[in-house]
């Protein structure tokens, strides 16, 4: 599975993407961020738990309760600014 | 009907020309054109210069994200044509970021779904706007009053 950065939350992780293999209990977007957190200071400081940002489950936006069996991209972002 | 993300500049007289050809059905057209602004709002004070704006997005998702917006605007006004056109990079004070266009047998339709497309993309539409100001780079945080905005168009 891939797992994407965007805007700060890239440059405080390091990496804009990444192939991840989370172990078994790792079912939700929820419990990917709790997973990712432990891969590093720049993961933990980017998807701390106060942290603003969203996540988008293959290209749609998700909650934090939507299943990631199955989806080939995951991507965390801060609230969009665009326009 | 359509959208576009793209990095290069856009003619706003070519894009509407091209909108409403052959159309007549169309007595209205509400047209909004975002520029880049030379100084960065704080706290609704204008203190800090900015040089320079990049836009980064989600390719992919951000497309998906606008054709979503556009539907939405389509089932609520009668519309006869709507165009939005992003861009993303690189961009200097005075260049336009964004495209946005309606057009509908009747004004009213066309400035409401205009303002609803322009409120929407800015809060659910995947972009993220990066300043670069003589402090240094920073990235812009979403504003309360674009929420508020947002959620006017909520259904109740």
């Amino acid at each position: 599975m891939k797992v994407r950065y965007f805007a700060w939350m890239k440059r405080t992780v390091g990496v804009a993407e990444e192939e991840i293999d989370p172990p078994a209990g790792v079912r939700t977007v929820g419990d990917l961020v709790t997973w990712l957190r432990t891969r590093s200071a720049g993961h933990a400081e980017a998807l701390a738990e106060g942290a603003a940002f969203g996540a988008a489950v293959d290209k749609r936006t998700a909650t934090f309760d939507v299943a990631i069996a199955g989806a080939g991209e995951v991507a965390f972002f801060p609230p969009f600014t665009g326009g | 009907m359509a959208v576009r993300v793209q990095e290069m500049d856009f003619d706003v007289g070519a894009e509407l020309d091209r909108l409403t050809a052959g159309n007549k059905r169309i007595g209205g057209l509400a047209v909004f054109v975002g520029l880049v602004r030379e100084m960065h709002v704080r706290e609704g004070y204008h203190r800090d210069r900015v040089d320079a704006l990049t836009l980064e997005h989600y390719p992919g998702m951000t497309e998906r994200a606008l054709e979503e917006i556009e539907a939405e605007a389509q089932r609520r006004w009668p519309l006869e044509a709507t165009l939005i056109v992003h861009r993303h990079g690189r961009m200097e004070p005075g260049e336009r970021i964004v495209l946005v266009a309606v057009g509908s047998p009747h004004r009213e339709a066309a400035f409401e779904a205009c303002e609803f497309l322009v409120d929407w993309l800015k809060t659910k539409a995947p972009f993220w706007k990066l300043e670069d100001t003589p402090k240094g780079e920073k990235w812009v945080g979403a504003h309360d009053a674009d929420d508020q905005a947002a959620a006017r168009w909520e259904k109740k």
